[in-house]
C-alpha cells in the first residue's frame, strides 16, 4: 500500500486546519451557507435531507486495517455506529455534526485519510479494479497509476472549478471490473507492438441522465506521458465544456457534440505543447510508487489444499460461500475473498462499526492487513491463503458478513435514494431489501446464477441502473414512486446501456416485475448462458410479453 | 475596486472602459470587441493598453497581439466558472506573456492560491478585508503536487532532490 511521506502528511494536515477555519467562519456567521457551500463541498461535506453527510475518500478503494479501525471509530464516535460504502469505493457517514467535522478530518488525517475532492466539480477519487495485484489476467497493478493520478489531481489549481465533476477509472486487467468505459476518462492498461506497457485512453463515457459509452481517444499512451495527456484532455474540457446547463456539462456531451475526431485533434494539439514539460513522469518516480504496491511475500504453496476440500465437503454453508465469494488468485495456494455487504433485507453497502473492526482484524490475520472497497459496494480481502479460508469464513459469519451471494441476484447496487438524498424521486434501499427478501432462498439464487440488479432513485443514476442486467430507475408519477425498468446493461469490457422495457411499475408492483423478468430469463436461457447472452439473443419481446400481457 | 498586487493593496493606475465609454487619457483596459474594432486607433495613442476577456473568450484569440498589452484581465462572472484558470495557464506557459494577468469579477479569498498558481498576479476584490486575508490564503496549503505557472516546486521535484536516505 501507499504510505504518506512528509509532503502528503503536511498537505492533509494543512487542509484540516484550513477547513477548521472555514467551519469557524460559518459557525460565527461570517460566512453564509451560500458562501460556505462550495468550501464544504471541496471537503466532501454535503447537506442532505436530514443532516450533513461526510464522504471520506478511499483512494482506489484500498484500505489498511488501521484505516478501517479508524473508520469504525468515526462511525461510533461521531455517527450512529455505521457507515455506508459507495459505488465510488468511498465511505459516507450520514449523521455528522457540522462543528465536529474538523475533528473527524483530523482523526482521519492521523491514518493518512481525508475527504478532499469527494464532491464538487473537480477530479474525484480515481477508482480501480478491486482485484488489483491479485488478478491473474492483469498486466500491471493499476493502483500505481491511480496513486500517481491522485497526487497530480489533488488541489489541482486549474481543474478545481470544472464545468462538472470528473471521474477517472483505471484497470490493468483484460476483464474490466472497474467499468472504465462509463467514466469521464477510462484507462485500460495494454501493450503496444513493441511489448511496452501503456494505456488505451477512453473518454466521454458516463451514466447519469444521458448514458454514453466512452470512445477510444488514443490506442496507446506510453506511461511517462500519462499526466500530460490527462492534463491536455482536462484543459480542453475546462475551456469548452458547457457551463450553461448542469445536465449538459459532463465531458461526454462535449465529446459527442465535437465528435471524437475533432475532440481528439484538440487534445493532441494541446498535448503537443505540454508533452515534454515537467508533467513527464520520470521512470524512477514510477518505480518509487511501484515499490509501495509490490506484492506481499507469498509462501510457496500447492494450489490444491486438502483441508479446504475437506471443509467444503463437511460444511454446506461454507461450500456455498466458497462457490460465490471466493475468486482465483494469480498465486498458487491463495484466493481472493469477497465480503458481501448485501445481507438479506439490509441496505446495500452498510457496515456497522463492529463489523468494520472485525474486518480489520480478519484482514490483519489473513490478508496482509489490506482491504479493498469495490464499486459494487462490497469489501475484498485480496491475498488469503486457501488454507485460511475456513477460519476467515467463520470469523465473518460471527459478525454476519458471510452472506454467500457475491455476484448473485441479491448482490445489488443501490443508491441511498429518497431515504437520504434530496435529489431522489423514489426510494432505492427498501426496493433492494424487498427484492432480496423475495429471492431470499439462496439455492434459487444459485440456480439463477450471476445477475446484476442496479437501482437508482433518480435520473442521476448513482445506482448505475443503465449498466445493470436489470436496471431500476425511480421516477415520480404525480407524487407516487414508480420504477422504470431497463434490461441488458453491462459495465464490463462488453459495456452496454440497458434498454427500457416499457411503462414503469409502481412501488408495490416492482418486485413482481423483477421476478417475472427473472422467470422469463430462466425460461429462455440455453445452457451456460448469462443474462446478457440470453438478452442479446431473444431481445426485449419475451420480457415485454410476460410483464405487460398479464397486467 | 480594491486591487491586490504582490500581496498588498495597490494603487490601480488602469481605467477599465466599457464599449460605450469615451476614450480617456492614461492607461486603459478595453474589451476584446473594442480591441478588434478599434485596434489601429488604440495603438496610435502610444499609451499602455490592456484587454479584458470574458470567460468565453480565450487568449488564443489574441495570440499575435499579446506583446501589445501590459495587462490581460480575465473575468470570473461567478467564482465557480473556472475557464480563466486555463486561460491564465495558456498566457503564461504557451504565450510566455510577461505582463500583468489580472483576475476580475467574482474573485474570492478562497481561490487566491489557485489563481496565483495558474499565473494571476493581480486581483480585483470586493473589499479590503480580502486583502487582509491574502497572506493566509496563499500560505495555508504549502504542498503542491503538480507543476503550475508559479514558482512553487511540486512535491515530485522536492522528493527527487532529497538526499538519499
Amino acid at each position: 500500500m501507499y504510505r504518506y511521506d512528509e509532503f502528503d502528511h503536511t498537505l492533509v494536515n494543512e487542509r484540516v486546519h484550513q477547513f477548521r477555519d472555514q467551519v469557524e467562519r460559518r459557525l460565527s456567521g461570517e460566512l453564509t451557507e451560500d458562501q460556505f457551500k462550495p468550501l464544504r463541498l471541496m471537503n466532501g461535506l454535503y447537506l442532505q435531507l436530514h443532516a450533513y453527510m461526510l464522504r471520506v475518500a478511499v483512494p482506489y478503494g484500498t484500505l489498511s486495517s488501521t484505516q478501517m479501525r479508524k473508520l469504525a471509530y468515526v462511525a461510533r464516535r461521531y455517527d450512529k455506529g455505521y457507515g455506508h460504502f459507495t459505488t465510488r469505493q468511498n465511505i459516507q457517514f450520514n449523521w455528522p455534526k457540522l462543528e465536529e467535522t474538523p475533528d473527524i478530518l483530523a482523526d482521519l488525517a492521523e491514518v493518512e485519510m481525508h475527504a478532499i475532492q469527494t464532491s464538487g466539480n473537480c477530479i474525484r477519487n480515481t477508482t480501480s479494479d478491486q482485484f488489483a495485484g491479485a488478478a491473474a489476467d492483469e498486466i500491471e497493478d493499476p493502483r500505481v497509476y491511480c496513486e500517481i493520478i491522485r497526487q497530480w489531481s489533488t488541489l489541482h489549481p486549474e481543474f478545481t472549478f470544472l464545468p462538472r465533476k470528473f471521474k477517472i477509472a483505471v484497470t490493468g486487467a483484460d476483464h474490466d471490473r472497474a467499468a472504465v468505459r462509463v467514466h469521464d476518462i477510462g484507462l485500460q492498461m495494454c501493450r503496444n507492438e513493441a511489448g511496452e506497457v501503456g494505456f488505451e485512453v477512453v473518454v466521454g463515457g458516463g451514466l447519469g441522465r444521458t448514458p454514453v459509452i466512452g470512445q477510444t481517444i488514443r490506442e496507446f499512451l506510453p506511461k511517462q506521458h500519462l499526466l500530460s495527456y490527462l492534463e491536455a484532455i482536462l484543459r480542453v474540457y475546462n475551456q469548452l465544456g458547457r457551463r450553461d446547463n448542469l445536465y449538459k456539462a459532463r465531458i461526454k456531451i462535449l465529446v459527442r457534440s465535437e465528435g471524437i475526431e475533432s475532440f481528439r485533434n484538440l487534445v493532441e494539439e494541446e498535448w503537443s505543447h505540454i508533452k515534454e514539460s515537467a508533467l513527464q513522469l520520470p521512470l524512477d518516480e514510477i518505480a518509487r510508487i511501484e515499490n509501495y504496491f509490490s506484492p506481499p511475500r507469498y509462501e510457496r504453496l500447492d494450489d490444491t489444499v486438502r483441508e479446504l476440500e475437506v471443509k467444503r465437503f463437511e460444511d454446506r454453508d461454507f461450500a456455498s460461500w466458497v462457490r460465490t465469494n471466493v475468486s482465483t488468485h494469480k498465486q498458487p495456494g491463495y484466493a481472493v475473498a469477497t465480503i458481501s455487504l448485501k445481507p438479506t433485507g439490509k441496505p446495500p453497502g452498510d457496515a456497522s462499526a463492529w463489523q468494520m473492526d472485525a474486518v480489520a482484524d480478519l484482514a490483519e490475520s489473513y490478508s496482509h492487513s489490506e482491504i479493498r472497497v469495490t464499486h459494487e459496494q462490497n469489501l475484498v480481502l485480496a491475498h488469503v491463503k486457501k488454507a485460511d479460508l475456513y477460519a476467515l469464513w467463520s470469523g465473518l459469519r460471527d459478525v454476519e458478513l458471510a452472506t454467500p451471494n457475491a455476484g448473485l441476484l441479491s448482490d445489488m447496487i443501490a443508491c441511498p435514494g429518497l431515504d437520504y438524498c434530496n435529489l431522489a424521486n423514489a426510494r432505492s434501499i427498501p426496493v433492494a431489501q424487498r427484492i432480496s427478501e423475495r429471492f431470499s432462498d439462496l439455492e434459487r439464487q444459485h440456480d439463477i446464477g450471476g445477475l446484476k440488479i442496479k437501482i437508482s432513485g433518480c435520473i442521476n443514476a448513482c445506482g448505475h441502473h443503465h449498466v445493470g442486467h436489470i436496471g431500476l430507475l425511480g421516477v415520480d408519477k404525480k407524487g407516487e414512486e414508480f420504477y422504470q425498468i431497463t434490461l441488458g446493461g453491462s459495465a464490463d469490457e462488453n459495456t452496454a446501456i440497458g434498454k427500457i422495457v416499457g411503462p414503469a411499475f409502481s412501488y408495490d408492483d416492482v418486485v413482481d416485475a423483477v421476478e417475472d423478468i427473472v422467470d422469463t430469463y430462466l425460461e429462455y436461457r440455453s445452457d451456460g448462458e448469462e443474462f446478457s447472452d440470453t438478452f442479446r439473443r431473444v431481445g426485449l419481446a419475451p420480457f415485454k410479453e410476460k410483464l405487460y400481457a398479464a397486467h | 475596486m480594491p486591487l491586490i498586487k504582490e500581496g498588498v493593496l495597490a494603487e490601480d493606475s488602469w481605467q477599465a472602459l466599457a464599449d460605450e465609454d469615451e476614450l480617456v487619457e492614461g492607461p486603459i483596459v478595453v474589451t476584446l470587441d473594442r480591441w478588434q474594432s478599434e485596434r489601429e486607433a488604440l495603438l496610435s495613442r502610444n499609451t499602455p493598453i490592456g484587454v479584458r476577456l470574458k470567460s468565453d473568450q480565450t487568449p488564443a484569440l489574441l495570440a499575435d497581439d499579446l506583446d501589445r498589452f501590459a495587462v490581460v484581465a480575465l473575468e470570473f462572472p461567478k467564482f465557480n466558472d473556472g475557464r480563466a484558470y486555463s486561460y491564465a495557464r495558456l498566457l503564461r506557459d504557451r504565450y510566455a506573456f510577461k505582463g500583468e494577468v489580472r483576475a476580475v469579477g467574482n474573485v474570492l479569498r478562497d481561490q487566491f492560491l489557485l489563481m496565483q498558481r495558474c499565473g494571476f498576479d493581480a486581483f480585483e476584490v470586493a473589499n479590503e478585508a480580502a486583502a487582509a486575508a491574502w497572506e493566509k490564503a496563499i500560505s495555508e496549503i504549502s504542498v503542491t503536487y503538480q507543476p503550475g505557472a508559479d514558482a512553487r516546486r511540486p512535491a515530485l521535484a522536492l522528493r527527487r532532490n532529497r538526499p538519499a536516505a
